[in-house]
């Protein structure tokens, strides 16, 4: 998200869901959408079907790939150097939307320079794609328009994350394709309210509405509305607090429904960093693998339990509503946290129901200001919705961009290869990925019978060609193991993966895969590299393959 | 998602009714947005036409019987729904439908939900008629395979709904007709059971079913249903779950988000088990020598107060979720600033 708010202004999905139906060309990298986006992926295929140009760019020939016009097998962390390829030839073959970059844009002589530094045969060699198709995604890209670029974590799990999303919002600009409809840049978040939890200030940085905790102005509106003094420094982000539970700064912690032993990147690390801790509160639907290593463990009621909103990864706030009461003596997560700061003295704390919360989160955030449980009575709305009046904002930048003088920046980014690349010792390049079937650690999902039917195991995907080397058979139990750790899972023979590529999921405890993953991080969205990690796989058994 | 300009307004009379309907659109959904039922099992509004149960058939003024599904409107169009040749057509095709169907219906899940029984009750049936058709008593096996649903081909009356959904909707083609006349049947490449072909378990099928040929196991009828957001991914789907007393019965999806538009996929529709699971966290629990005692919430306040109390500031770290809701985000994150001190706040945006 740092990277679309230093060009646009703003780090969130420039155009809705339903616009992607809509577009002549659809630009897919880093997102495996038919697992991880189901329901986007069926906008994409409506697209294809109208007509529209599909370009996917993944490691892995995912299922999107079977309807794409053109499949550019990129070598895992090289999306920056495939984006600035295309970008050189749209620049030297006259493609680019001069219009709008003189009218809405600053900086693209700093593109233009850095983009004469880097030829097509350059990016040809890094991404390991034939520079010809480079060539054509670009072209289709810059001439089918409206077009449109959907990434995920493929793009942003690297420690280039940010460097990859500004090359795409680069690419963008390039060819005009923001601020209209079906065009844009667009993150497809991975979680029901990520979008919703970054906009009310679960961030160390920034205070709700994304002001600045380090900007005196902002702190006093919200010192005045919370009756407090509050710190002026930002935080810790998600690794670092863990690295500085390890080095015993950081003493307590409050970890409301995350699962880090699991999610988190090397998660032996960060298991070590939370048995350091003196106190460990974990409030939680259920004992997670977290749940374990805690003191004191709070029950939690589901979404399905509560009334509240989410914010979905098109900025549309929407109503959940309470279906079923809380099962024993679960609580809404706001009311327990409210309960925890009155007994310590907090104030403005005690509000009787979830409407209040949201009415004075809304008076503090301006994109915010015209939303309210009453309005959204009659469907979601798109954030910013700045007064009562206001029908929200499907599509962001149309007029302006949301930085200062209105006009978006050019970056200008080069590429760097991933921290960790395979050697002798670990020859391979693991990549996670996702199941349909399960959700990020299965809490939810392994609780479900028939889930667990339909993806019973965690599997290592990979090719028959690295697969013969071990050898090791389909089906048959390996041991993967980085400089991190090891895990145990069966072997998948599937021709998805290139050879020198394994991919695994993280969905199953029994085989937790961020045991392997790196925790190096993107130097500014502190995003950890869980898409490429160098692994070594051997067989558990001695003997014959497939015995 | 279509920023098509509106299509044109056509007039035409059906029956006795003069309606409109949008241009490009068919006589059957125009009569049926008008309110004016008119047989048929193959239509589905979310599918193309696919004119294969012959139900549907109209009289058009000046042009005869034509498959009113295929037909689309046409300005001062006159349609009749129903002629006596019409009838006694559509009574032929129930009868055959229903000569081979099981006689089920009060312990079938689709009852009186189920349009084959609507469109048999429009037609009228004689009982003593469809007892000498009933020559065949073939009883073919039940695939159970798939976890949340059953696929009965003894209900299944081809017309297609299911193999079209899966293809155009879904986009999988898992299904498909398999094998030619009298033994033609909806299946997978190969004919194995679902579960071992390419499924994805959307349940998108099984939604539109116009009988009991594909049912979600363990539904029930809910007494109430409760409009509200999957708790999955960042799509942001709208679900609507039905509750009977204190526990989720059924999920379906809400025609009316933009979102979403009624579909899901396999955790919306069949992923809500946790909800109820014996795992669930009903006390709070504190860890006393190594094992966690279930406490009371004043105790488990004190507890949590004096561990947060005495490590504020820098010492202090909260994860707030991207899982639970705004207003739960909003007061982890004052907690911390305002009661802890602390800018120590994240949550698993960057996992």
């Amino acid at each position: 998200m740092a990277g679309l708010a230093a060009t646009f202004g703003s780090g969130a999905m420039t155009n809705p869901i339903s616009d992607v139906a809509g577009a002549r060309c659809l630009f897919v990298i880093g997102s495996n959408t038919t697992q991880a986006h189901p329901i986007v992926a069926h906008e994409i295929r409506e697209a294809v079907r109208r007509g529209a140009a599909l370009i996917v760019a993944n490691p892995k020939r995912i299922d999107l790939a079977r309807h794409a016009s053109i499949f550019l097998q990129i070598k895992p962390g090289t999306d920056a150097a495939l984006i600035l390829g295309m970008m050189r030839v749209i620049a030297d073959e006259g493609l680019k939307d001069t219009d709008f970059i003189n009218r809405r844009c600053e900086g693209y002589e700093k593109l233009a320079e850095s983009l004469a530094a880097f030829s097509l045969e350059e990016a040809a060699r890094i991404t390991g794609v034939p520079g010809r198709q480079i060539a054509d995604a670009a072209r289709l890209y810059a001439s089918m328009k409206p077009a449109s670029i959907l990434y995920a974590m493929g793009v942003t799990q690297h420690t280039c994350g940010t460097d990859n999303v500004l090359a795409l919002s680069d690419l963008a600009l390039l060819t005009g394709n923001v601020g209209k409809p079906s065009s844009g840049v667009n993150p497809l978040r991975g979680q029901n309210n990520v979008q919703g939890a970054c906009d009310m200030g679960a961030l160390p940085n920034v205070l709700p509405g994304y002001r600045r905790v380090d900007d005196p102005e902002a702190r006093r509106i919200f010192e005045a509305a919370w009756e407090c003094d509050m710190p002026g420094k930002p935080g810790l982000t998600h690794a670092e607090i863990f690295d500085a539970a390890l080095a015993g700064k950081i003493k307590a912690m409050y970890v409301i429904g995350e699962n880090p032993v699991l999610s988190e990147a090397d998660a032996n690390h960060a298991k070590k960093a939370l048995e350091s801790l003196e106190f460990l509160v974990v409030q939680d639907l259920t004992i997670t693998e977290t749940a374990k290593l805690a003191h004191l463990v709070l029950p939690a009621a589901a979404n399905a339990e509560r009334d509240g909103t989410f914010t979905n990864t098109e900025r549309r706030i929407q109503r959940i509503r309470a279906a079923v009461p809380p099962q024993g003596q679960a609580k809404p997560d706001w009311r327990i946290t409210c309960m925890i700061a009155e007994k310590l003295g907090g104030r403005g704390f005690g509000y009787g129901e979830a409407r209040e919360i949201f009415d004075e989160a809304a008076s503090l955030i301006p994109a915010y200001a015209g939303v309210s449980y009453e309005r959204l009575e009659a469907g979601g709305i798109q954030w910013p919705c700045p007064a009562k009046d206001h029908p929200g904002t499907p599509i962001l930048h149309v007029e302006r961009f949301s930085r200062p003088n209105g006009k978006a920046a050019f970056a200008a980014v080069r590429y760097r290869p991933p921290a960790e690349t395979p050697d002798s010792e670990y020859p391979l390049v693991l990549t996670t990925d996702r199941s349909i079937f399960h959700f990020h650690t299965g809490t939810m999902t392994r609780k479900s019978d028939g889930l667990n039917l339909l993806g019973r195991e965690e599997a290592v995907v990979m090719n028959p060609a690295d697969a013969a080397r071990i050898p090791a058979a389909d089906g048959e139990m390996v041991r993967v193991s980085s400089r991190r750790g090891e895990v145990q899972a069966r072997v998948k023979l599937s021709d998805t993966c290139p050879a020198g590529l394994v991919s695994m999921t993280f969905h199953f405890a029994e085989a937790p895969t961020n045991v392997l993953t790196n925790s190096a991080l993107d130097p500014v969205a502190k995003i950890p590299e869980t898409k490429v990690c160098a692994v070594r796989v051997e067989r558990t058994q001695p003997g014959r393959a497939g015995t | 998602m279509d920023d098509r300009p509106p299509a044109k307004r056509i007039r035409l009379t059906i029956d006795s009714a003069s309606i409109e309907a949008a241009e490009g659109s068919t006589v059957l959904a125009a009569a049926l947005e008008n309110g004016i039922y008119v047989p048929h099992l193959c239509h589905h509004p979310d599918l193309e036409p696919a004119g294969v149960c012959r139900l549907c058939l109209v009289d058009l003024a000046g042009k005869g019987i034509v498959v009113s599904c295929k037909t689309p409107v046409a300005e001062g169009m006159a349609v009749r729904t129903e002629t006596p040749e019409i009838a006694s057509i559509r009574r032929v095709i129930i009868e055959l439908l229903l000569a081979n169907h099981p006689w089920d219906c009060l312990s079938c899940g689709r009852n009186t939900d189920c349009k084959l029984q609507q469109a048999a009750r429009h037609a009228g049936v004689d009982e003593s008629r469809l007892k000498r058709l009933r020559r065949t008593d073939r009883v073919l096996p039940l695939d159970r395979s798939n976890p949340f649903f059953t696929r009965d081909p003894n209900k299944c009356v081809l017309c297609g709904v299911c193999v079209r959904t899966c293809a155009s909707i879904q986009g999988t083609g898992a299904i498909d007709f398999i094998r030619r006349g009298f033994d033609t049947a909806v299946g997978t490449l190969g004919g194995k059971p679902i579960a071992e072909s390419s499924c994805e378990s959307c349940g998108e099928c099984a939604a539109r079913c116009p009988t009991g040929a594909l049912s979600i196991k363990e539904s029930e009828v809910p007494a109430r249903e409760v409009k509200t957001v999957c708790p999955y991914c960042g799509c942001g789907c709208g679900v609507v779950l039905g509750v009977r007393m204190d526990r989720i019965v059924g999920v379906r999806g809400d025609r009316e988000n933009p979102v979403n538009r009624g579909r899901l996929c396999v955790k919306g529709r069949f992923g809500h088990a946790f909800v109820r699971h014996k795992d669930r966290l009903r006390m709070p629990l504190l860890k006393r020598n190594g094992k966690f005692e279930e406490i009371s919430w004043d105790d488990a306040l004190d507890a949590a107060a004096a561990g947060f109390g005495m490590r504020r500031g820098d010492a202090f770290a909260l994860l707030a979720s991207a899982k639970s809701a705004n207003e739960d985000a909003y007061a982890a994150q004052k907690f911390a600033r305002s009661v802890m001190g602390s800018n120590n706040v994240d949550h698993c945006a960057r996992l």
